[in-house]
């Protein structure tokens, strides 16, 4: 039972950060209707910039992710401004190929940076655990499950109760009607790449803190939100969500029970659960657990 | 049907002064695409609270007027003011926020959304928060949406599309469509409101019901209104002015009763038919 639970909270822990990549893909989607490729580089590039001011320049580790997230939004905005507002009105298909090319290159250049070493994230906790009820979790995935659930919670209250949510989608959907209403097209545009980037950078830095550490190869990890929004469907903010917390638990639990119950199928098998479970539902819901029907539009 | 409820208290910047002059004046504007010459020299003026009507034959340039002074096409050629703003160097978001609202000829509303979102679009820069406030939700920005939505609650009880409020917008039927974009335009407290048909397709009744509207608009808020419209009837029951295009040009530009009986207008226009035969059979 112990494990059982200790499995479910851990997963919980790493759900609410795949919720939080995933949610970067499905806004700059509904805004744009463009699948950024770009999240892996901006999730390390963002973790660079908080292990940056939190060990080499010394800050506290707090106020390191405050700017980590203010820079990967400058980061999101700069990129979205400079490389795919000139596509607006092209085939989304082009921009979807700048955003991979630029994530190629923006790894380049935090690979650089990074070296080759794992680098500590200059985060309190370490090793440190707590005991909650028999059960034993690692400091860390507490501290990164009540961030990740703060920030999801002002983005929900941000794109569900202002103008701002409303204006991102209307963006997407007619650019004419938009800008008759007085929405500023590109501006939201723009807003859609800095929120996604905000939070690649602050789940890049909650992934890598604790036992983790961050480096060249923290990139895949960006890789796995692709799954839950599929999962979730493409356009649902509650399927990122919902589907983040599904995939963070059933990877736990395979992590937890498998080596015991089928070690045939090797070590590091939970890795592959995600795309298993991706898999499956898309057998019985094609446009994933939440996705409208359409959500390509002709 | 009188109006009820107090649209000029919701939307009271509609109330404001305009500035002095006519509120758009085209002076010998041409939009030339390539191949195609759409406006040719057109130039004429319209008066605060004028209910101003451009007609004229499928292809004559209407669309492409209005696309002229919403500022989604630049002239070629010519000079375009509207409420006192040069707009040829304008954005179309940036008239928009001038007091321009617009209704398209084919229905441009945001299908995936309610009839309330919808309007509540209409009212983006009517809400003066920025993306920072919206992020902390400020006692501000929480004030600010709960008067918006009384705004969009008037329109929604002017236009009698209460029982449609929260239905997603595609799955309405036409009639109903035309009001909700009339409404949107209306929710954004326009000072010109430019209605491109805004009966093409309507039956007698729906007809009716949008003329009313259309006329409450300008009688109870002073919006002056440039309209499109191919319905002569409606155009000559509603219009204060009609200018008449043809391939582009202007060929009249007067009070009804003188353009309905213009040689050159019954010539190339209507082709010999009388106008108020035409509308003897609408
Ligand atoms: N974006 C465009 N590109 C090329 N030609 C256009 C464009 N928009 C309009 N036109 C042409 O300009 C002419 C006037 O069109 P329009 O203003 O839509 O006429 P109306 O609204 O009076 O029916 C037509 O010949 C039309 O084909
Ligand atoms: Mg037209």
């Amino acid at each position: 039972m112990t494990t059982f639970l200790q499995a479910v909270v851990s997963g919980l822990a790493l759900g609410t950060i795949y919720a939080l990549l995933a949610l970067g893909f499905v806004i700059i989607y509904r805004a744009t209707d463009v699948v950024s490729f770009a999240q892996p580089a901006l999730m390390v590039f963002g973790a660079y910039w908080a292990m940056y001011f939190a060990t080499v320049i010394g800050w506290n580790f707090w106020v390191a992710v405050v700017i980590a997230a203010v820079l990967g939004a400058v980061m999101g905005a700069v990129i979205e401004r400079l490389f795919l507002r000139p596509l607006v009105g092209r085939p989304v298909f082009s921009a979807v190929m700048v955003t991979i090319g630029l994530d190629i290159v923006l790894r380049v250049i935090v690979d650089d940076l990074l070296g080759i070493n794992q680098r500590t994230m200059g985060d309190p906790f370490g090793l440190q655990t707590v005991n909650i009820g028999g059960i034993t979790i690692p400091q860390s995935d507490l501290a990164a499950m009540l961030g990740a659930i703060l920030v999801i919670s002002a983005l929900l209250v941000f794109y569900r109760t202002t103008k701002y949510g409303l204006a991102m989608r209307a963006a997407a959907f007619d650019q004419e009607a938009a800008m008759a209403q007085g929405i500023p097209v590109g501006r939201m545009f723009g807003l859609a790449w800095a929120l996604a980037g905000s939070m690649a950078a602050i789940a890049g830095t909650f992934i890598s803190m604790g036992n983790s550490s961050l480096s060249r190869s923290t990139w895949v990890f960006a890789l796995r939100a692709l799954p839950v929004i599929v999962l979730g469907g493409l356009d649902s903010i509650r399927g990122a969500i919902v589907g983040g917390l599904i995939i963070g638990v059933a990877e736990r639990l395979v992590a937890a029970y498998q080596p015991g119950a089928a070690p045939w199928l090797g070590a590091g098998f939970e890795l592959v659960v995600p795309y298993i479970v991706m898999l499956v539902v898309l057998l019985v819901k094609p446009y994933g657990l939440y996705g409208t029907a359409e959500v390509q539009r002709v | 049907m009188a109006i009820t409820h107090p649209l000029t208290a919701a939307l009271p910047s509609t109330q404001e002064a305009l500035p002095d002059g006519p509120v758009v004046v085209a002076d010998d504007v041409t939009l030339a695409f390539a191949g195609v010459v759409a406006v040719k020299g057109v130039s004429y003026e319209v008066a605060p609270r004028e209910l101003f009507a451009i007609v004229g034959p499928n292809g004559a340039g209407k669309t492409s007027n209005f696309n002229l002074v919403s500022g989604v096409y630049q002239p070629t050629s010519g000079s375009m003011h509207v409420l006192g703003h040069d707009v040829t160097t304008m954005k179309p978001h940036e008239i928009a926020r001038t007091g321009v609202a617009r209704t398209f000829q084919n229905i441009e509303l945001f299908e995936n959304l309610t009839v309330v979102d919808n309007l509540m679009l209409g009212r983006q820069q009517h809400l003066h928060y920025g993306a920072g406030a919206a992020m902390l939700r400020t006692r501000r920005v929480q004030q600010a949406e709960v008067a918006n939505r009384e705004v969009v609650e008037a329109i929604v009880d002017f236009l009698d599309i209460q029982s449609h409020r929260d239905a997603l917008v595609g799955m309405l039927p036409y009639g109903v469509q035309k009001r909700v974009e009339l409404g949107r335009a209306l929710a954004m407290e326009p000072k010109l409101l430019l209605l491109d048909e805004p009966v093409a397709g309507m039956n007698l009744e729906e007809t009716e019901d949008m003329a009313r509207f259309i006329l409450d608009i300008r009688d109870e808020l002073g919006v002056t209104i440039i309209m499109v419209e191919h319905d002569m009837g409606l155009v000559m029951d509603l219009a204060d002015r009609v200018l008449v295009l043809d391939f582009g040009e202007v060929i009249a530009n007067d009070v009804p009763s003188v353009v309905q009986r213009d040689p050159a207008v019954i010539r190339a226009y209507l082709g010999g038919t009388d106008m108020a035969e035409l509308e003897g059979t609408r």
